[in-house]
C-alpha cells in the first residue's frame, strides 16, 4: 500500500499548471520544430521558428505555409443582443456585416485608447465569433454588462485553427478537395465536410496576417490532426512548410499590419498615462465610422479627430540596409529634434527596401525624418543617421491577394 | 435628423422635492418646463400620503437642513411654506434617565459632558460654516483648468487656511474620523455619544466605528436652519412640496402626475447621441431640448437611458454604486398621545439607541443580510407638530429604523416583516408600555418597499450612499458629476447627485444653476 502511494505521489508533476499548454497541432508540429525554437503565446508552447526563420518567410511568399493560430482567443457571442454588444465595443458598424463574412475591428476604452484590434466573424443572425491577440473576456464580459440577450463562450481551447498563408494556398486546398474554394473572395467564409465531418465541418475563412492570398482554417480539436495530415498531403508538391512567430513578424511588418507590443500597448494593460494609443495614432482612421452615433470612446475619438493625434503611425523607406531597429528619430541629420521612434524594423527581401513602421508626432510629420541606427559589427557598435522617406501605399499588396479566383499553380 | 421643434425646453423626471427645486428654479428663469411623475402624489420620498384613514405621514417625516438660500430665492414662505420651531433630540433611557440636546445645550448628563458639548459644537458649528458655502455650488471636475472649477477649488483651500492653523488640522484629521472615535474623545455618557453619532451614520450603510464620511454627513446636516435638528413645517411637509409646485405653477411650469417615464429618448446620427424626450409607460413620446431626471443614478442610467447608449466603463462605474438602503420606517396610527416615561409631552425626535456598541451591533446583523435583533431607531409624534396628520384627538407615530437590510437573506416574506414589525413595537413599547393598546394600524415600510413604491433603486436615502468615494466631484460618479452626463442634452437633478440626499434641495438648485449657466 505505502509504495503504491508513493509511486503515485512521484508520478504527479509539481509544475502542472505552469507548463506550457500543448496546441491541438503539436504532435505534428513538434515533429518539425527541428530547431526546439519554443516561446510560448496564451499559455501555449508557441514556435519562434521551426527551422530557420527566412526560409519559413520565403515560403510565404513564394508558396505556401502554416501559422497555428490556436492561442489566438476566439470568443463566441450568440443571442439576439450579440451584435448590439460587438456594435457598441467596436469603432466599426457591424450591423453592415453579412452572415458568412469576417471583419477587421479595433476597439477602445471609454477614453478612445486602444484596447485590442482583432476579427468578427458573422456566423448567422445572432451569432458572431470575435478573435483577438490576448485575453479580453473580462472586457467582453464589462461590455455585455447591461444587455439581457446574450451568451459568451470563450471558445480558445475549443477550436483548432491554422492559418494558411501564401500564393499557392488555394491550389493546395482545391487538390485536398475543397470544392469552390477558389470562389471565395476575401473576407468571405465557406464551410466544407473533411473526412466526413458534415456536423462538425471544417470553416474557412479567406484572411490572414501576411498581406498575401491566404486562408484561416477552424475545425473541431478532434478533427486537428485529420486536417493536418491531409493538408500536409496535399501540400507536400508545393514545399507546405509550418512558420512561427519570427516570419509572420516580417511578412505582417511588410504588409502594415500592427503588432501588440510592438506598434501598441493595449490599453488596458498600460500603467503610465497616455503610453498606449488611439486608432487615429496608428493611422486605423478607416476601422472608425463616426456615421455610428454611439461606440465606445466615440466622443474622446471625435474630439482627436477634430483637434489632432499626438502622434501618427508612418511607414519609412530608410536608406542603406541596416534595419532601424529602435531607432529614434530626428527631424534633422544633426540629430536636435527628437520627433518620435521605430516601432517594428526589417530588409525587407520582397520589397528589396529597408522598411519600418514608426511612431511620429504629427507636427513633424511634414518635416524631414532622420533615423539614428544603431547596429553590430564584430562585437564593435557603430551608429549612423540617415534619411527616411515616408510611404503612404502598403510596402507589400500584390494583386494575387485580392483576386478571385486566385491564380492557378 | 430632428424635424421639428421640441415640445419643451426641459423635462423633468420625478416631482420629488429636488425636481420641483430644480423646475421651479427654470420655470422662474422663463424656460418651459414640463414635470412628470410616476406616482399619485408629489414630493417623492417627501410626498405626504394617507397610510390609513385620516392618518398621513411622508417617508421623510422632518426637515433638518433644506436649504435657506432655496426658500427665499424662490419666496417660498409667500406660497405657504413657513418653516417649523427645532425639536429636542431626546435619547431615550429604559430607567427614564433621559439625554436631552436643543440647540445650545445638552441635559441629563454630567457638567463635564455638558462643557465638552460646548467646545465640540462650536468647533463642529466652524467647520460646518467653512463648508455651507459648497453644498450649493457645483464642484470642480477631475483635472479640469477651467476658471470656475479653479475658483472652487481655490475658495475651498481658502475656506480651510481661514479656519487658522490648528482648525484647518483639526477638519483634516477629523473628516474621516469613525464617529465613535469623535465621541469617544469628547464624551462619557455612553446615551450621548450613541445620541450625537445617530445624525451622521443615519441612511448610510455605516456605523460609529465606520471610518469614512460620517462627521462629513454630520456637518452636511448642520447647513441647515436650526443647525441640524429636526423640525416640520408649520403645515408639514406638504406644505413645503405644495409651495415648490405653486411657483413653478405661477411661472408657467407644469407638473403631471400619474406619468411614469419608461424610457429616455436618445437619437443618433452622425452627430453623436442626443437626448430628445422621453417615453411614457403608456407610449406617448414627449419632447425637449433637455431631459433631467431626479431618479436615482442607476434607474436614470440602466432603466431609462440603457447601456447601449453609453460608454463601457462608465455602466459598469453606474453598476458598482452602492445603493441598498438601510432604513425602514415604521408607521403607527395611534387612538391617543403615547405616554414615553420620564417624557411629559413627546414632542421631540426621540432616539432608541442606548449606546453606540447598540447602534454597531444593529449594523453586524445588517451587514450579513440580517434583520437587526435589536433595532435602533429614531421617532416622533408628528401630530403635535400638525394636526392635520391625524383625525382630531389622535396621534401618529414615525419612526426611522435603522439597519434594516434592502436585501434580506431569504427575502422580505410576509412574515419576516410581521416579525420584525412585531419587534419594533416591542422596543417601542419598552420606553411607553401602554403603546400596543393605543394601536390602530400599523405599516412597516422596507428599503425593498420603499424601493417599489418611491421608484427609488434600493430604497436608499441618498438615492446612492453618500460615501467618500461617491460624494463632491465623485457624485455619482465622474463624467455625471456636474449634473451634465456623457449623453448630450441630459442631465442629473437628484439626491444621488452632489450634495446629495436628506431634504436639503442642493441638487435641484445646483442642477438648475448648472444649466441655465451652461446656457
Ligand atoms: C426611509 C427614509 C426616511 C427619510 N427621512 C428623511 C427625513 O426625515 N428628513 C430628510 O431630510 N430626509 C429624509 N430622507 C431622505 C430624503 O427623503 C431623500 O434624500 C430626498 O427625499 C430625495 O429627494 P429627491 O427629490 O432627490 O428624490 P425623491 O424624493 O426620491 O424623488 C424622486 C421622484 O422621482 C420619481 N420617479 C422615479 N423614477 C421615475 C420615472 N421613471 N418616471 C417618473 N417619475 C419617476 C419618483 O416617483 C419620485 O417621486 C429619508 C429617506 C428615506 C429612504
Amino acid at each position: 500500500m505505502k509504495a503504491n502511494i508513493k509511486a503515485k505521489k512521484s508520478k504527479t508533476d509539481p509544475y502542472a499548471g505552469e507548463r506550457l499548454k500543448q496546441s491541438h497541432f503539436h504532435p505534428r508540429q513538434a515533429e518539425l520544430n527541428l530547431r526546439e525554437a519554443w516561446s510560448s503565446w496564451n499559455g501555449y508552447k508557441f514556435a519562434d521558428y521551426y527551422y530557420d526563420e527566412e526560409y519559413e518567410y520565403f515560403c510565404i511568399r513564394n508558396s505556401c505555409a502554416t501559422y497555428d493560430i490556436c492561442p489566438m482567443q476566439k470568443y463566441s457571442l450568440s443571442g439576439a443582443d450579440a451584435e448590439a454588444i460587438l456594435n457598441r465595443m467596436v469603432t466599426r458598424d457591424i450591423t453592415k456585416l453579412k452572415q458568412d463574412r469576417v471583419t477587421y475591428v479595433c476597439w477602445c476604452t471609454d477614453e478612445g485608447r486602444l484596447v485590442d484590434d482583432g476579427t468578427i466573424f458573422k456566423l448567422g443572425p445572432d451569432s458572431f465569433l470575435l478573435t483577438c491577440g490576448s485575453p479580453s473576456l473580462a472586457w467582453l464580459r464589462k461590455s455585455a454588462f447591461g444587455f439581457d440577450d446574450v451568451q459568451i463562450v470563450d471558445l480558445s481551447d475549443d477550436i483548432a485553427a491554422l492559418s494558411f498563408q501564401g500564393p499557392t494556398t488555394c491550389e493546395v486546398l482545391k487538390k485536398m478537395g475543397l470544392e469552390g474554394i477558389e470562389t471565395l473572395k476575401p473576407f468571405n467564409i465557406m464551410h466544407f465536410d473533411i473526412a466526413g465531418s458534415s456536423d462538425q465541418p471544417l470553416m474557412v475563412s479567406r484572411t490572414g496576417f501576411t498581406g498575401d492570398l491566404g486562408y484561416e482554417l477552424w475545425i473541431v480539436p478532434e478533427l486537428a490532426l485529420t486536417l493536418w495530415d491531409a493538408l500536409y498531403e496535399a501540400g507536400d508538391d508545393y514545399g507546405i512548410q509550418p512558420y512561427g512567430e519570427a516570419a509572420t513578424n516580417m511578412a505582417r511588418l511588410e504588409a502594415g499590419f500592427i503588432m501588440p507590443g510592438m506598434e501598441f500597448n493595449e490599453a488596458l494593460k498600460t500603467i503610465h498615462y497616455k503610453y498606449d494609443q488611439t486608432p487615429f495614432e496608428l493611422n486605423l482612421d478607416w476601422l472608425v465610422d463616426f456615421k455610428k452615433p454611439h461606440f465606445n470612446g466615440r466622443s474622446a475619438l471625435l474630439k482627436e479627430r477634430d483637434q489632432g493625434s499626438e502622434y501618427r503611425l508612418v511607414k519609412l523607406d530608410i536608406e542603406g540596409n541596416k534595419p532601424a531597429e529602435e531607432s529614434y528619430l530626428y527631424a534633422e541629420e544633426g540629430c536636435e529634434t527628437e520627433i518620435g521612434y521605430v516601432t517594428s524594423a526589417m530588409w525587407s527581401p520582397v520589397v528589396k527596401a529597408n522598411i519600418a513602421l514608426a511612431m511620429i508626432k504629427s507636427k513633424y510629420l511634414k518635416g524631414d525624418i532622420w533615423a539614428e541606427i544603431y547596429y553590430g559589427k564584430e562585437l564593435r557598435h557603430h551608429n549612423k543617421v540617415v534619411r527616411c522617406q515616408m510611404q503612404e501605399t502598403p510596402f507589400w499588396s500584390p494583386d494575387r491577394a485580392r483576386a478571385t479566383p486566385p491564380l492557378a499553380f | 435628423m430632428r424635424v421639428n421643434l421640441p415640445q419643451y425646453d426641459n423635462i423633468i423626471i420625478g416631482a420629488g422635492h429636488n425636481g420641483l427645486v430644480c423646475a421651479a428654479y427654470l420655470a422662474k428663469k422663463g424656460q418651459s418646463v414640463l414635470v412628470l411623475e410616476a406616482s399619485d402624489t408629489l414630493g417623492g420620498l417627501a410626498a405626504t400620503r394617507e397610510f390609513y384613514p385620516g392618518y398621513k405621514i411622508a417617508v421623510a417625516h422632518s426637515l433638518s437642513h433644506f436649504s435657506p438660500q432655496i426658500v427665499s430665492d424662490l419666496n417660498l414662505t409667500d406660497h405657504g411654506f413657513k418653516s417649523g420651531a427645532p425639536m429636542p433630540t431626546i435619547g431615550l433611557d429604559l430607567q427614564g434617565k433621559h439625554v436631552v440636546v436643543t440647540r445650545d445645550t445638552v441635559r441629563g448628563v454630567t457638567d463635564k459632558d455638558a462643557s465638552s458639548y460646548t467646545d465640540y459644537l462650536q468647533l463642529l458649528e466652524r467647520f460646518a460654516n467653512m463648508l455651507s458655502p459648497f453644498w450649493l455650488k457645483t464642484m470642480p471636475r477631475i483635472g479640469s483648468k477651467k476658471l470656475k472649477d479653479l475658483t472652487t477649488f481655490a475658495q475651498l483651500g481658502l475656506k480651510l487656511r481661514l479656519l487658522g492653523k490648528e482648525d484647518m488640522g483639526e477638519f483634516m484629521r477629523v473628516a474621516t474620523l469613525p464617529a465613535r472615535d469623535l465621541m469617544d474623545e469628547n464624551f462619557d455618557n455612553d446615551l450621548l455619544k450613541a445620541v450625537l453619532s445617530w445624525d451622521g451614520l443615519i441612511g448610510s450603510k455605516m456605523a460609529p466605528r465606520s471610518p469614512n464620511a460620517t462627521v462629513l454627513a454630520m456637518l452636511y446636516r448642520m447647513s441647515g436652519e436650526h443647525n441640524g435638528a429636526s423640525s416640520i413645517p408649520q403645515g408639514g411637509i406638504e406644505s413645503l412640496i405644495n409651495a415648490l409646485h405653486q411657483v413653478i405653477a405661477t411661472a408657467g411650469g407644469q407638473v403631471q402626475r400619474h406619468s411614469p417615464v419608461a424610457k429616455i429618448n436618445v437619437q443618433g446620427d452622425s452627430n453623436g447621441l442626443q437626448a430628445t424626450g422621453v417615453e411614457l409607460a403608456d407610449g406617448t413620446v414627449l419632447t425637449a431640448g433637455r431631459v433631467i431626471s431626479s431618479a436615482d443614478p442607476k434607474r436614470t442610467f440602466l432603466q431609462l437611458v440603457g447601456v447601449e447608449n453609453l460608454e463601457i466603463e462608465f455602466s459598469n462605474r453606474i453598476n458598482r454604486l452602492r445603493s441598498d438602503g438601510y432604513v425602514a420606517k415604521l408607521h403607527l396610527a395611534l387612538d391617543g398621545l403615547p405616554h414615553f416615561n420620564g417624557i411629559d409631552i413627546p414632542d421631540g425626535r426621540m432616539i432608541i439607541a442606548p449606546k453606540m456598541d447598540s447602534i454597531e451591533f444593529a449594523f453586524d446583523n445588517a451587514k450579513y443580510g440580517e434583520s437587526p435583533e435589536q433595532p435602533v431607531m429614531e421617532m416622533m409624534l408628528p401630530s403635535l407638530r400638525d394636526a392635520s396628520l391625524a383625525p382630531e384627538g389622535k396621534h401618529l407615530l414615525s419612526a426611522h429604523i435603522m439597519y434594516v437590510p434592502h436585501s434580506l437573506k431569504g427575502g422580505w416574506t410576509a412574515q419576516a416583516k410581521a416579525s420584525l414589525q412585531e419587534l419594533v413595537i416591542d422596543t417601542i413599547a419598552q420606553y411607553a408600555p401602554e403603546l400596543r393598546q393605543q394601536i390602530i394600524h400599523a405599516e412597516l415600510l422596507t428599503p425593498e418597499d420603499i424601493e417599489r413604491s418611491h421608484h427609488v433603486t434600493g430604497g436608499h436615502w441618498h438615492h446612492t450612499e453618500l460615501s467618500m468615494d461617491q460624494m463632491l466631484m465623485m457624485r455619482p460618479t465622474y463624467e455625471a458629476a456636474q449634473y451634465s452626463t456623457p449623453i448630450p442634452g441630459l442631465f442629473l437633478c437628484g439626491a444621488g447627485s452632489h450634495p446629495g440626499g436628506g431634504l436639503m434641495g442642493g441638487p435641484g438648485h445646483n442642477a438648475a444653476r448648472h444649466i441655465l449657466g451652461a446656457k
